[in-house]
C-alpha cells in the first residue's frame, strides 16, 4: 500500500485525527481552495453591502459549505459513483412526489413538505443527474454503443420534464445543461451536435429578429408559458414595461453602467443603496458589484471565474476513470453555465432567469451543492494523483 | 447507425473535447466582458447620467388622520393644512450654509435646526425633510421669491393635527406626537413597517393613541421619476391613500366644559356615564395641560414645567388615580347586605351610638345614627357604625365576592389604554401584594375599614361610576367607552362600538330599589341635601370623604393641617332617580366633605346636561348651585 493512500483502506487509521489532517492536506487541491476562499471573500464583501443583515447566516452557510467540500474530497470517488443510481431514482421519486402532493408557492409546484422542513428534490437533480449519467457512461466504458446515448438521454430526460412541469423552466434548463455536458464528454458525435447547435442558434436568431411580432400579447407561443415568453421579450425591450417586469432589467443596467472603469466604490452603490436593484443579495448581487467596483472588479470576479474553470478542465483532461473525466467536466462546466447564464442575465443579454451568480450570491443551498461540487473536483484530483504515483 | 472507436483514441478525443470547451468558456466570457466593457466604459456617461438624474422613487402619501368629534358633532381633534419649509438633502451640497443663509429669510430656531438633523438622519436621501413649520403667508412669498437661490429648498403644503378644545380634551383625546425609536419598534412589531412610510406622527395618549388602528388609514404610493432637480417630473402610477376613519364620541364637549368650570381650579376628576349604554359624556381630570403643545415635541421648559408641577397635570386622574371611596362605597355594601340576606330594609338597630371590637370602642357622632338605623337610614346620614358592623357579619371574603363583578379592584375595559385596576381588598390580595409574613396576615379591623371605604380599598372615578351605573341599571353591565361610532372613511358606514352590555349581575329588584331609594333621600334630606336645594328634578347620590391622613385620635380640623393632606371629597349620583340619564362620579383632591366640594359640582354637571337644553341661562343657574362651593377652604 502506498504511503499516499486514504484512510479508509486501512481500517484503524481511519478514526485518527492526524490521519483525517493529513489526509485533508493532501486532498485539498490549493489552487482550487484559494479561488473559492477568494470568491466567497467577494460574497461576504457584497453581502456587507447588498444585505448586511444576512452576514451572520452567510458566515453559517460558508462554514457548512466548506466542511461539506472537505468531506466529499475525501469519500472516495468509487462510493460516490455507486450511490449516484440511488441518489438519481430517490430524486426522481421526490420529484414525482412534489408533482401530486408539493407545496404551490408563486404559482409553481416546487416544494415539497417532509414535515421537518420543506425541500425543493429539483435542486438535489442538478448534482445528481451528471453524477448518474456518469455513473452509466463508467458502465458501459469499454463498450459504447448508439443506444447508450438514447439511454442517456432518457435518463436526463425524465427528471427534466417533471422539473419542467413544476414549471420551473430555470432549473430544467440547467439540469438539461449538465446532462448535456457529461452526454458532450462521454463523446456524443460531433455530426449530432453541430445541427443541434445551429438549431437552436437559428431560433434564437429569429426571436431577436421578429422579436415585435412575436411578443404581441395576442401571439401564443404554445411550448413556452405566458411569463416565461414575457421574460424574453423583455429581454428584447426592456423599455416595453418600465416598472413591471422591465424594471429589473433597466434598473440592474443602470447600476452596472454607472458603475463605470473603477465603480463608485464599496458601500457607495446608489442604485443597490435606494433599493433600485431587486434581489440585490441574491440573483442580482452582480449588479451591486459592477457599481461598487466598476469595469475592474467586473474583470477581478471573471479572472477568477477562468481560473476555477481552467483549474477543473485540467482536472478532467488528467482525470484516470471514465466517471471521473465525465463528472470533472460536467461540474466544470456547470460553474460556468451558472456564472455566464447569471452574469448575461444581469447585463441584460440573457432572458431573466433565477440561477445565483456561484459562490457571491446569498443562498444556503445553492452554496452548499456548489461546495459539494468543489469536493468532487478535488476527490477526483486526489484520486488520479494517487494512481499516477502509485 | 455509427461505430464508436476503441478507448484509446476515446481518450484522445476526451482531451480534444474538453479544450474545445475551455475555449467555448473564454468566448463566451468574452461576450461578457466585451458587453460590460460596454455599459460600463462605453456607455458610461450615458448610464451615470441615468443613475444620477433619473431616478425611480416609490413616493408615500400619507393618508388623512380621521377626525374626531363629540356626540353633538363639534370637532375635537381634526387637521388643517399649512406651509412647511423643506430641504432636499440630495440637491444641497453644503447644508449648514444652506441653513444659515435661509435662517436670514425666516426665522429658524435652534430648535428647529436640530430636529432637522436629527430628521436628516432617518430619511432617505432623496426624501425632503421639513425645518420649518406653520410658515406664514409673508415668509412664504419671501422665499418663493427667491426660490431660484436655493435649489433644493422647497414649499409644501402638508397637513397638521390640531386640537381646538385643547386643555378640555387633553386627557379624552389623548395626542399625536412624532414617530420616535420606541414606536417604531411597536410598527415593526406589528408589520405596519409599510403603511408608516411617511408617516411623521403616532398617536401617543388617549384616544389618538388606542384607536390608532382606525385612525390613521392607509398609505398610498405615487411611483414617480425624480429629475436631476430632486422634483418629481411624472407620476408612473399611482395607489390612493385610504384616509383615517372618523370617530364620533359619546362625549359632550360642552357639559365636559361645564363640569371643569364647575371645578373652580381644584384638582380632581369627574366621569359621566350615560347608564343605558356606558357611553361616557364627560371625563375630567383637573389639572389639564395643552395637548397642541405636544405634537411638534414640547420644549424642555414647557416640559419640566408640567412634569414637575406638584398638581400633575400630565396625570389622567378619572381612570389612572386609585383613590379610597370613603363613604361612597356605602351603597355597595347596603346592596351586599341585602343580596347575602344579612340585612333586610325593615331591619333597625337601636344603640348605634358606639361599636366595640378588640378592645376598641367607635362612636358615632351624627345623632341621626344612634338610634333606630335601617339600610334607608344609614345611607342618607351616612352612618360608620351600621357599616363596621355588616362589614363585620358579612366577613370580607363575602365583600369581595359581591363586588368583585362590579368591575371594583378590576380594569373597566374603557377604550383608553393604561386604566389602573385599583384594589379591591382580600386576604387573597393581601397575600399576592406584601412578601413577607407578617404583612400578609388579613385582621379582623381591616374588614372594618373596608366597609365603610377606607383602608385598602382604592378605586379610580371611572371605577366609581361605572359601579353604579350598572346598580342603577339594575345589574346590566355595559363596558364604559368614549367613541359611540366608528365611521368608514370610504363607505360612510357607522360602526357602533359598545352596543351590547358586557354582563349582568344577578340583583333583586327590591334590593336594588331600597338602596336607590336610599340614595335619592340623600340629596333631598341627607349629607347632599345643600347641594341639591331646588333642584327641579330628583336625584340619587352618595358622598364620601376619603382619608389621606392618619390622624390618631386628634379631631379632623380642615384649616390646622396642609391642604394636601386633607381629605378627598367624593360624591356619586345619578339623575333623575326615577329613569337615569347620567350617572356621575366626583373627586376632588383635598376637598374635606364630600358634601362641601364634589356634591355642587355634580349638582351643576346634572342640571346642565338635563336642563341645559331647555334653559338658555344654564350658565346662570350653575352659578347659582356653585355658591355652596365657595365656602370651603380648598383655595
Amino acid at each position: 500500500m502506498s504511503p499516499n493512500a486514504l484512510p479508509f483502506s486501512d481500517e484503524t487509521r481511519f478514526f485518527t485525527p492526524m490521519a483525517w489532517l493529513r489526509t485533508l492536506l493532501r486532498v485539498t487541491d490549493p489552487w482550487l481552495f484559494g479561488v473559492v476562499l477568494a470568491l466567497l471573500a467577494i460574497s461576504w464583501t457584497m453581502i456587507v453591502s447588498a444585505g448586511p443583515e444576512r452576514l451572520e447566516s452567510l458566515q453559517t452557510h460558508i462554514a457548512l459549505a466548506l466542511v461539506l467540500m472537505l468531506a466529499t474530497a475525501v469519500i472516495p470517488l468509487r462510493h460516490i459513483v455507486r450511490i449516484a443510481p440511488i441518489l438519481y431514482l430517490l430524486g426522481v421519486l421526490l420529484l414525482i412526489a412534489v408533482a401530486l402532493f408539493g407545496d404551490v408557492s408563486k404559482g409553481a409546484r416546487r416544494w415539497l413538505d417532509i414535515g421537518v422542513t420543506r425541500i425543493q428534490p429539483s435542486e438535489l437533480m442538478k448534482l445528481a443527474v451528471p453524477l448518474a449519467l456518469a455513473w452509466y457512461f463508467q458502465q458501459r466504458e469499454n463498450a459504447l454503443r448508439a443506444h447508450d446515448f438514447i439511454i442517456a438521454f432518457v435518463l436526463l430526460g425524465i427528471p427534466v420534464a417533471l422539473i419542467a412541469m413544476q414549471p420551473d423552466l430555470g432549473t430544467a434548463l440547467l439540469v438539461t445543461a449538465a446532462g448535456l455536458y457529461v452526454i458532450f464528454f462521454a463523446g456524443l458525435p460531433w455530426k449530432l451536435i453541430i445541427p443541434a447547435v445551429l438549431l437552436a442558434v437559428g431560433g434564437l436568431l429569429a426571436i431577436i429578429g421578429f422579436g415585435d411580432i412575436l411578443c404581441v400579447p395576442e401571439f401564443d407561443w404554445v411550448v413556452l408559458h405566458e411569463y416565461q415568453k414575457q421574460r424574453i421579450c423583455t429581454l428584447l425591450d426592456p423599455s416595453q414595461d418600465p416598472l413591471g417586469r422591465g424594471f429589473h432589467v433597466i434598473q440592474s443596467t443602470i447600476a452596472i453602467g454607472s458603475g463605470g472603469m473603477w465603480g463608485k466604490g464599496w458601500l457607495q452603490g446608489t442604485q443597490t443603496h435606494l433599493a433600485f436593484i431587486p434581489e440585490r443579495h441574491t440573483d442580482f448581487i452582480f449588479s451591486v458589484l459592477c457599481e461598487e467596483f466598476g469595469f475592474v472588479g467586473v474583470l477581478v470576479l471573471i479572472a477568477l471565474y477562468i481560473l476555477l474553470i481552467g483549474r477543473g478542465m485540467t482536472f478532467t483532461a488528467t482525470a484516470t476513470t471514465f466517471a471521473g473525466r465525465l463528472l470533472a467536466g460536467a461540474i466544470t462546466m456547470i460553474f460556468f453555465t451558472y456564472a455566464f447564464v447569471n452574469m448575461g442575465m444581469v447585463s441584460g443579454i440573457l432572458p431573466v432567469v433565477g440561477v445565483p451568480l456561484p459562490f457571491i450570491s446569498y443562498g444556503g443551498t445553492s452554496l452548499v451543492s456548489l461546495c459539494i461540487a468543489v469536493g468532487l473536483l478535488m476527490n477526483i484530483r486526489h484520486h488520479s494523483r494517487l494512481i499516477a504515483q502509485g | 447507425m455509427t461505430e464508436f472507436p476503441h478507448p484509446g483514441q476515446l481518450l484522445a478525443r476526451f482531451r480534444r473535447r474538453a479544450t474545445v470547451a475551455m475555449l467555448f468558456v473564454l468566448i463566451c466570457f468574452g461576450v461578457l466582458v466585451a458587453r460590460l466593457y460596454f455599459l460600463q466604459v462605453v456607455r458610461f456617461d450615458h448610464y451615470h447620467a441615468r443613475a444620477e438624474g433619473n431616478r425611480m422613487a416609490l413616493l408615500p402619501i400619507v393618508p388623512n388622520r380621521g377626525v374626531i368629534r363629540d356626540a353633538k358633532g363639534r370637532e375635537l381633534a381634526r387637521n388643517y393644512s399649512a406651509y412647511t419649509l423643506e430641504i432636499n438633502p440630495s440637491l444641497v451640497k453644503n447644508m449648514d450654509a444652506t441653513i444659515d443663509r435661509l435662517s436670514r429669510i425666516v426665522t429658524i430656531e435652534e430648535r428647529d435646526r436640530r430636529r432637522f438633523y436629527r430628521q436628516l438622519k432617518d430619511s432617505k436621501y432623496f426624501e425632503s425633510v421639513p425645518i420649518r413649520t406653520h410658515l406664514t403667508d409673508e415668509e412664504v412669498a419671501r422665499i418663493i421669491a427667491r426660490r431660484y437661490r436655493f435649489p433644493g429648498v422647497e414649499v409644501q403644503a402638508r397637513l397638521f393635527r390640531d386640537y381646538p378644545e385643547g386643555v378640555h380634551t387633553a386627557h379624552v383625546i389623548g395626542y399625536i406626537g412624532r414617530i420616535n425609536d420606541r414606536d417604531l419598534e411597536k410598527i415593526n412589531e406589528n408589520n405596519d413597517t409599510a403603511n408608516y412610510r411617511g408617516s411623521e406622527y403616532i398617536g401617543k395618549s388617549g384616544l389618538e393613541e388606542s384607536y390608532e388602528k382606525e385612525l390613521h388609514g392607509t398609505t398610498g404610493f405615487e411611483q414617480v421619476e425624480i429629475n436631476a432637480g430632486g422634483r418629481a417630473m411624472r407620476s408612473l402610477s399611482s395607489t390612493e391613500a385610504q384616509p383615517g376613519n372618523d370617530l364620533e364620541l359619546t362625549l359632550d364637549i360642552e357639559l365636559q366644559k361645564v363640569a371643569e368650570a364647575a371645578f373652580a381650579g381644584r384638582r380632581g376628576a369627574l366621569v359621566a356615564i350615560d347608564p343605558k349604554t356606558g357611553g361616557i359624556l364627560a371625563l375630567v381630570s383637573l389639572p389639564s395641560f395643552d395637548p397642541n403643545e405636544f405634537i411638534e415635541g414640547i420644549s424642555t421648559q414647557s416640559w419640566r414645567a408640567l412634569s414637575d408641577s406638584p398638581d400633575h397635570p400630565l396625570l389622567n386622574r378619572a381612570i389612572y388615580s386609585a383613590y379610597p371611596p370613603g363613604s361612597t362605597f356605602k351603597p355597595f355594601m347596603a346592596m351586599a347586605g341585602l343580596e347575602t340576606g344579612r340585612r333586610s330594609p325593615g331591619q333597625y338597630f337601636s344603640r348605634q351610638g358606639y361599636f366595640s371590637f378588640a378592645g376598641h370602642t367607635y362612636y358615632d357622632s351624627k345623632s341621626k345614627c344612634q338610634t333606630g338605623v335601617n339600610i334607608h337610614v344609614s345611607l342618607t346620614y351616612s352612618c360608620n357604625i351600621f357599616y363596621y358592623q355588616l362589614a363585620q357579619d358579612l366577613g370580607i371574603d363575602a365583600i369581595a365576592k359581591f363586588m368583585r363583578p362590579f368591575d371594583f379592584g378590576h380594569r373597566t375595559g374603557i377604550d383608553i389604554s393604561g386604566e389602573a385596576e385599583g384594589v379591591l381588598p382580600s386576604p387573597e390580595w393581601k397575600r399576592k401584594r406584601f412578601k413577607k409574613p407578617e404583612q400578609q396576615t388579613w385582621f379582623g379591623g381591616e374588614t372594618l375599614s373596608v366597609g365603610i371605604g377606607q383602608g385598602y380599598n382604592a378605586y379610580t372615578p371611572l371605577q366609581m361610576a361605572n359601579a353604579l351605573a350598572a346598580l342603577v341599571n339594575y345589574g346590566v353591565m355595559y363596558r364604559p367607552h368614549l367613541v359611540k361610532n366608528i365611521i368608514d372613511s370610504r363607505t360612510g358606514e357607522r360602526r357602533p362600538v359598545e352596543p351590547e352590555p358586557m354582563r349582568t349581575i344577578k340583583l333583586r329588584k327590591r334590593n336594588v330599589s331600597t338602596v336607590l331609594g336610599a340614595m335619592a333621600d340623600v340629596t333631598r334630606l341627607g349629607t347632599a341635601k345643600t347641594a341639591f336645594r331646588g333642584a327641579p328634578y330628583s336625584a340619587g347620590g352618595k358622598t364620601g370623604t376619603a382619608q389621606v391622613f392618619s390622624l390618631h385620635g386628634q379631631r379632623y380640623n380642615a384649616g390646622r393641617i396642609s391642604e394636601r393632606l386633607r381629605d378627598h371629597s367624593w360624591f356619586i349620583g345619578f339623575a333623575p332617580a326615577q329613569d337615569p340619564q347620567i350617572v356621575l362620579a366626583v373627586l376632588v383632591e383635598n376637598g374635606g366633605f364630600g358634601s362641601v366640594s364634589a356634591a355642587p359640582i355634580a349638582r351643576q354637571v346634572m342640571d346642565y346636561h338635563l336642563l341645559g337644553s331647555q334653559d338658555d341661562d344654564a350658565a346662570q343657574a350653575t352659578d347659582v348651585a356653585a355658591a355652596p362651593a365657595q365656602t370651603p377652604p380648598a383655595q
